[in-house]
């Protein structure tokens, strides 16, 4: 059942792709992934301690980012930047020149298919970015551009071309994102269960974004991919993804792009501690409550064409509705705009396209 | 699974296009020999109905459906849509339909998918439309919410529909299947998922159940192609039924699955016939699709009847200058919506056969 594309050895978007990698222990895990990832260059960005060295395999071509490199590249703006909180990835985003960013966790691991081939994760993610979305009718085929599948009877013609896909949201096998209290009620529990799915998540519909195994299309969504305030000296935790997932979703859904979940699975193989997770989560567990109706209501107005715009807007309403319910809120906006300032100081406009660039200095 | 499926809740309704039954339901004797079979038969099928023994089931015919809602209402069951005259006589809560030409289907690992019981532990656990699990059904086995997932959210609604899928023969339209002569549906996904809330979806007839205690005449035998035929290349009445079964569940806060079980859907019919004969019903779905996804229930309409009247309503007034198919449907509807309050009864007490 192996469709055409995946015998191709080339590989694809090699010069238009980064991988942002947060870490804060070290990266053995990249010698798993070092026959999909060698191709590709790495944006590392060291959380923690910056005085602590971190390894990167031999052979991989990489700039890394420590807290202070964070801190001499944006000055004052750093403070948007969470510290001790994988959140602090996204400095990655910004600093990036590619067109196109695949992110993942370092305890995430080379996974499976049923028939035992491993699972290439970032081909699947291009072919996702690459391919149409169909956000506004739902294909009980799932995704109709896979080789094998289609649109369904009933599926209009005029609806087929789909729109350009700004997120690709991979899954996990083994060890599954859940919450805190979900983690301490099933210990156990681990996910095999296989989708051999990708489809478009409807214009409209919200859902929560995991960061461990995700790619998107940079020039278009980038500044809308903020991680939050998290870690150190913030009230939350474990909401970073959460939060730049119904930001990117809504403004996804004004702008008329494409959101898909599903494949590429990964191997997550190491379980966080319920309890030091359960601290980190509390309060988003009572504010998602605030949060979902806030992010389901909110409208952006016609004028909001460019990320940027909706970006701000939003920060505006999150200042405006949001700042009763905790005065994290309120920095939060602030820091949202601060993204947005430090995003649009290192992307000048007509700087975005990649070739002529340099990768960032390596270390 | 492990749901208790209670036998006598559960009417099995096929429509039968086709005169011989005979492998059809001894193909699936395992799963529906338990459980009381409606067979409705096309009134405009000639041939006499070939049925094999052992089943406890009723068989309806044209004499005896004009008998019930009049010979001039039965029009409204001809071809796919006999199925509906068994919707309306059946006294059970559930209701579980498959086109005549499916077989049950193997998983990957070999074994046979017991679509019956998939459909009910589909309708007996709650539906998620409000939010998206990006696990799927949260309420399989293995699986559950994910971070990120209001608690509030997580009790779920009723789910009012479970909408399965085909291996083998998909379900595409004429043009799609006559350019892809070869292309069978052969990937597996292991999945049930709550289609969102606000999202519309084509639902095809082919293999679905539904609470028929919740949804009454929510399923609607009313867009009948001009050309209409004998193969689901043919029909799109299944499609308009299950947009305005979204419309409403929406409406009322009911959910609609799709996903597993999967059937096998036989090779049948030549698409490139049915595309020379029939290609209006791909024409139409350019109106069809803006329309539902534009119709508004106002909040007075609290009961499934209210809203599908106001579907049919609203059709008529939006569509029903664009072509004669859809003032058609659009009193096809008010007269099933009639139909069913005379003769479908819908109080829970009444399901005894």
């Amino acid at each position: 059942m192996a469709d055409p594309a995946t015998i191709s050895p080339a590989p694809l978007l090699k010069d238009e792709l980064d991988i942002v990698i947060p870490t804060i222990r070290n990266l053995d895990f990249l010698e798993m992934w070092r026959p999909f990832f060698q191709p590709y260059h790495l944006i590392i960005v060291q959380d923690g301690d910056p005085s602590k060295i971190i390894k990167v395999p031999q052979g991989f071509d990489y700039e890394l980012y420590n807290r202070n490199d964070i801190n001499r590249i944006l000055g004052p703006k750093a403070s948007c930047i969470s510290f001790k909180d994988s959140a602090c990835r996204c400095f990655g985003y910004m600093v990036s020149k590619k067109k196109y960013i695949y992110t993942i966790d370092d305890d995430c691991f080379v996974a499976k298919d049923p028939s035992g081939n491993d699972i290439n994760a970032l081909e699947q993610h291009i072919k996702n970015l690459l391919c149409p979305s169909t956000p506004f009718f739902f294909n009980t085929l799932y995704d109709p551009y896979r080789a094998g599948a289609d649109f369904v009877r009933g599926y209009p013609f005029s609806l087929r071309e789909g729109v350009p896909t700004a997120v690709s949201h991979g899954l996990w096998l083994n060890i599954p994102d859940y919450d805190a209290p979900t983690q301490l009620v099933k210990p156990l529990e681990r996910n095999t269960r296989y989708v051999d799915a990708v489809m478009s998540i409807p214009k409209g519909t919200l859902f929560p974004m995991c960061g461990m195994n995700l790619a998107f299309n940079r020039e278009l969504i980038g500044p809308a991919m903020y991680f939050g305030l998290m870690g150190d000296g913030q009230p939350i935790g474990r909401y970073d993804d959460m939060w730049a997932g119904w930001c990117t979703k809504v403004i996804c859904d004004h702008l008329g792009w494409g959101v898909k979940t599903g494949l590429p699975y990964i191997w997550h193989s190491k379980a966080s501690n319920p309890f030091v997770n359960l601290k980190k989560e509390y309060k988003g567990i009572y504010w998602q409550e605030e949060l979902i109706p806030f992010f389901q209501s909110v409208t952006l107005p016609k004028d909001c064409t460019s990320v940027q715009k909706c970006y701000i807007e939003l920060a505006k309403q999150v200042k405006e509705k949001l700042g009763k319910v905790d005065d994290y809120f309120l920095k939060l906006a602030d820091a949202m705009v601060t993204w947005i300032e430090a995003w649009d100081e290192l992307n000048p406009s007509g700087a975005s396209k990649s070739a002529a660039l340099p990768n960032g200095a390596s270390k | 699974m492990s749901v208790a499926i209670k036998d006598d809740e559960i009417d099995i309704v096929i429509g039968a296009v086709r005169s011989d039954l005979t492998s059809f339901l001894n193909e699936w004797r395992p799963m529906f020999s338990r459980f009381h079979l409606i067979i409705v038969k096309d009134p405009d099928l000639k041939e006499e109905l070939k049925i094999p023994e052992g089943f406890n089931l009723d068989v309806y015919e044209k004499p005896y459906m004009d008998r019930v809602v009049g010979s001039s209402t039965s029009v409204l069951f001809s071809g796919y849509a006999c199925r509906y005259f068994g919707y309306l006589v059946s006294r059970k809560k559930y209701i579980i339909s498959i086109d005549d030409d499916c077989l049950p289907a193997r998983d990957p690992k070999g074994f046979v998918v017991d679509a019956v019981s998939h459909h009910i532990t589909n309708l007996t656990t709650p539906a998620t439309p409000f939010f998206f699990n990006t696990l799927y059904d949260p309420f399989a086995e293995g699986s559950d919410f994910v971070r990120g997932y209001p608690f509030s959210l997580r009790s779920g609604v009723k789910c009012a529909l479970s909408c399965g899928l085909w291996l083998n023969l998909g379900d595409y339209d004429a043009p799609t299947q006559a350019l892809k002569a070869k292309q069978r549906n052969s990937r597996y996904v292991d999945a049930v998922m709550t289609v969102p809330a606000g999202s519309l979806v084509p639902i095809s007839g082919i293999n679905i159940a539904f609470d028929r205690e919740v949804l009454g005449p929510a399923l609607v035998p009313a867009l009948k192609l001009a050309g209409e035929g004998k193969f689901r290349w043919e029909t799109m009445e299944d499609i308009w039924s299950g947009l305005c079964v979204k419309v409403v569940c929406d409406h009322l806060g009911l959910g609609v699955k799709t996903g597993l079980p999967y059937v096998w859907r036989t090779d049948r019919g030549d698409p490139i016939a049915s595309l020379k004969k029939e290609w209006e019903g791909v024409k139409l779905m350019e109106e069809v699709v803006p329309f539902f996804q534009s119709v508004r229930l106002p909040r007075e309409a609290t009961t499934v009847e209210d809203c599908v009247v106001e579907v049919a309503n609203a059709a008529k007034e939006r569509l029903g200058s664009t072509d004669p198919v859809f003032a058609r449907a659009a009193k096809a509807m008010l007269d099933w919506v009639n139909l069913w309050k005379s003769v479908g009864y819908i109080s829970s007490s009444s399901s005894a056969v």
